[in-house]
């Protein structure tokens, strides 16, 4: 059977990269005693579909992974059996039984939804939310990664300075996160002149691409 | 905010700016997280080498475990910070903390070191500055923690014995429970701590180096080692379980790359082949097997509870395990059901018959590794390695014969009155492994083989010996390299500058204490890395202490003189390992010790049978 499970990342798994996550996984389903089904072939691998990568340190209140499961269970029983299974700092919020041999999740994903908190409390939230107003009037934004330069302006697909309950500024942003294309919110945080230490990212939601939305 | 708070800020807010954070978060499948306040006695197990490399480690497994299992006590992890995170943390402050529940180490009532092997000193210093406790046995005071350590390297421990408050010498699993009850009783009594270094020195396998004094003649030889404390206790002779305990199976499974990832159940302690050369084989005497029943269950009960997609089984010489040819089958069996993938190191070729070898078809086809160790008949009797050439090149036809294409071949140098014919030996030896091969399985065949010099190690037949000259090593590899030219055989050597650091510590005296010290102050650490360890900084740090390397490595030791580790004692007798010594200039062997007592000292110095231990017969 196939399902697709809703999970939270964060804590001491914010550092554990995506590749280190589809190991917690496998090492997750077995602890939970349920099976993987595996592909065939002459290097078996466990079939297991990660919706999209998430960067190191970022957390992950609503992420998103299929997996092929041997033998039959309802929803409930899985989130039970892998909650258990899982390290801490990873948990299952949702369990959906999916059509087998429906589409590739990772294909689906068109963007994601991304919350950043500012972690002093003397940051300005005026201030930024200038700054955040004068790179949505502009047509390019041009950046260097990797010794690449790129456009990051079309890569921004929504961007908002908001107050949190807590008093505390919040930049909200949407960017791409497909196969052609990624955004990558440090990069605005970069445009706005926060440095790495004093923001912390939450990617709140995948999105889906129309056609399969 | 509270010591352990202001650690977790700096976390949240710093690590993402240095490389693999993941080692500095704990958080692992099956650690345990104790209430600090609500438990009486507080254990910290440090190994001085990056998360990466210490986290799989067995012994600090088992130790975390049994200190875990008591009620009254909690055990928690530290790792040597790589030099990004040492400097992030200096220049914040931070001190060295615990993975679990984020307390400075200094905090702990214990901090036990693992010392595997001398290279880690250097980190061991870095660990203590860190933390902020001080470097010397005699600056610390009640506020301390009290530093033990434990491992193979601490059988020579003299070389550490400025900085160690206590030594564990030989096997923690019972000792450690002891220790808990001294400390538990000490911190009631709110005693002074030389009260507590007394109490400890009760406990048999506890050195305590400050009760030892050595004094040395004008021509820098030991003249006496002696108890100041206790004058008629002149040694301390290594602990033994008699049976071993219940292996640990709920290992931590880590959520970042470590460089084994698997469930490790030791099958045999010890060894009784008696090769000449080998330390471990002599410091984990007597054999002590763990029942096939008991093994079968342990590895499924580690499946369960790591989710591990492998296995292995650890000991010095698995092939030697009375109950091997029923194990390796039930294994392979339980493996292929659960898909897991199952490792056997270890293999001998003395005991590896074509049987055992059958039994492990179907397993994937990786490496097979096979450690002739010398490559001629004659050296391998001067060693007792009891193979030869013939036994070697049968095993390999069998191995090709199953399918396996790539082996990997074992060798040292630098024995006693070794010749450049012996040398040549090793590639007469490669080059015939390698035809077999060809004609097996043809061009597919990968040969690999490894070089390395012999460093006469402590409590070996081998001790007195010197370390060979740069010189003869050098005109050995060349011979090997010109012989080896154009076959496609891998030659992997180690640079002679490398085994230094190893040979100087891990033969070396009370002196080395300040020569450690000054490597550290001038810069050294990770000195197991290739990349990190610098020479230079030991040859500097030498000079500036003026002692002279030359005397513990390439000095030949006359065997009447005192050895710096002759007041520990392994229960292998002094008289048995220059007997040895005489046999093999004499080209004589020892048989392996399970068909005939030699008399190594261990039946009479424990008070046991070798044959009752092994098969657990109380």
């Amino acid at each position: 059977m196939r399902i697709r499970i809703t999970y939270q990342k964060y804590g001491a798994l914010l550092y554990t990269s995506t590749l280190d996550v589809q190991t917690i996984w496998e090492r997750s389903v077995r602890r939970a005693g349920l099976n993987l089904q595996y592909s065939q072939g002459f290097h078996p691998q466990p079939r297991i579909q990660i919706a999209n990568p998430l960067p190191l340190g970022f957390i992950g209140s609503h992420e998103l992974i299929d997996i092929w499961l041997a033998d039959e269970f309802n929803s409930a029983e899985i989130i039970n059996l892998l909650n258990s299974a899982l390290p801490e700092g990873m948990q299952v919020l949702e369990v959906e039984i999916i059509e087998e041999n429906g589409p590739s999740l990772p294909k689906q994903i068109e963007a994601s939804q991304y919350r950043v908190d500012l972690l002093n409390t003397d940051d300005n939230p005026d201030k930024i939310s200038v700054l955040a107003q004068d790179i949505l009037t502009k047509d390019v934004l041009p950046r260097v990664r990797n010794r690449k330069s790129y456009d990051l302006r079309p890569l921004i697909q929504a961007l908002e300075v908001q107050i949190s309950e807590s008093g505390n500024t919040v930049i909200l942003l949407k960017m791409p996160s497909n196969s052609s294309q990624t955004g990558r919110p440090e990069e605005v945080m970069a445009e706005l002149g926060i440095p790495m230490e004093d923001f912390r990212v939450t990617r709140t939601n995948l999105v889906f691409s129309g056609k399969y939305a | 905010m509270t010591d352990k708070d202001s650690i977790q800020t700096f976390l949240d807010r710093y690590l993402l700016t240095i490389t693999k954070p993941g080692r500095y978060v704990g958080g692992e499948f099956n650690q345990i997280c104790k209430d600090w306040e609500q438990t009486a006695l507080h254990f910290a197990f440090a190994f001085p080498d990056v998360y990466d490399i210490g986290l799989p480690n067995l012994g600090m497994s088992i130790l975390y475990d049994q200190i875990n299992q008591r009620e009254d006590a909690l055990a928690e992890r530290a790792y040597a910070p790589w030099e990004d995170m040492e400097m992030l943390m200096r220049s914040h402050a931070i001190p060295l903390f615990s993975l679990e529940s984020k307390q400075p180490l200094r905090n702990f009532d214990v901090i036990g070191f693992s010392l595997p092997y001398e290279t880690l000193y250097t980190n061991m210093l870095n660990m203590l500055d860190l933390s902020g406790i001080p470097l010397h046995t005699d600056e610390r005071t009640n506020d301390d923690p009290l530093i033990l350590a434990g491992g193979h390297a601490c059988f020579n421990p003299e070389p550490m014995h400025a900085f160690i408050d206590a030594f564990v010498i030989g096997e923690g699993e019972e000792i450690i429970h002891e220790v808990a009850e001294v400390f538990k009783a000490h911190k009631r009594a709110g005693e002074p701590r030389i009260a507590l270094l007394k109490a400890l020195d009760t406990l048999p396998g506890i050195y305590i180096p400050s009760f030892f004094e050595v004094e040395y003649q004008s021509d820098g030889l030991i003249k006496e080692i002696r108890n100041i404390e206790k004058p008629e206790k002149s040694y301390i002779q290594k602990r033994i379980v008699k049976k071993l305990p219940k292996p640990v199976t709920n290992f931590l499974v880590p959520n970042v790359k470590a460089v084994n990832e698997r469930a490790v159940i030791e099958i045999m302690r010890g060894c009784s082949r008696g090769c000449r050369f080998c330390q471990a084989g002599m410091i984990t005497r007597p054999v002590r097997e763990r029942p096939a029943a008991e093994i079968l269950e342990a590895l499924e009960e580690s499946i369960q509870s790591t989710g591990y997609e492998e296995v292995s089984l650890l000991s010095l010489s698995s092939s030697d395990h009375s109950q091997i040819a029923d194990i390796i089958p039930q294994v392979m069996q339980m493996s292929e059901s659960k898909n897991v993938s199952f490792s056997l190191p270890s293999l001998r070729v003395e005991s590896f018959g074509p049987e055992l070898i059958a039994s492990m078809q179907g397993k994937r086809k990786g490496n097979f590794t096979i450690a002739p160790e010398a490559g001629s008949d004659v050296m391998r009797t001067r060693i007792n390695k009891s193979i030869d050439s013939q036994d070697i090149l049968d095993t390999a036809t069998q191995i090709f014969k199953m399918g396996w294409t790539n082996l990997k071949l074992y060798f040292m140098i630098g024995f006693p009155d070794e010749t450049l014919e012996d040398v040549q030996g090793i590639v007469d030896l490669t080059r015939q492994v390698r035809s077999i091969g060809k004609q097996l399985v043809g061009g597919r065949v990968k040969i690999h083989i490894s070089v390395n010099t012999l460093i006469p190690k402590a409590h070996t037949a081998f001790q007195w010996l010197p370390f060979s000259e740069k010189e003869s090593v050098l005109e050995k590899y060349r011979l090997i390299q010109s012989g080896l030219k154009n076959t496609g055989i891998k030659l992997d050597w180690p640079d002679y500058d490398n085994s230094m650091l190893e040979i100087w510590l891990s033969r070396g005296d009370r002196r080395l204490s300040a020569v450690i010290e000054a490597a550290w102050r001038g810069g050294a650490r990770f000195d197991a890395w290739h990349e990190y360890y610098d020479v230079n900084i030991w040859q500097q740090a030498f000079e500036s202490t003026k002692i002279d390397p030359d005397f513990y490595s390439t000095r030949s030791r006359c065997t009447e003189e005192i050895l710096p580790w002759d007041h520990i004692h392994t229960g292998v007798s002094k008289k048995y390992l220059l007997n040895e010594l005489e046999k093999s200039r004499a080209l004589e062997t020892t048989a392996d010790c399970r068909q005939v007592c030699h008399g190594c000292g261990i039946q009479a110095n424990y008070a046991i049978s070798c044959e009752n231990i092994r098969t657990g017969v109380q």
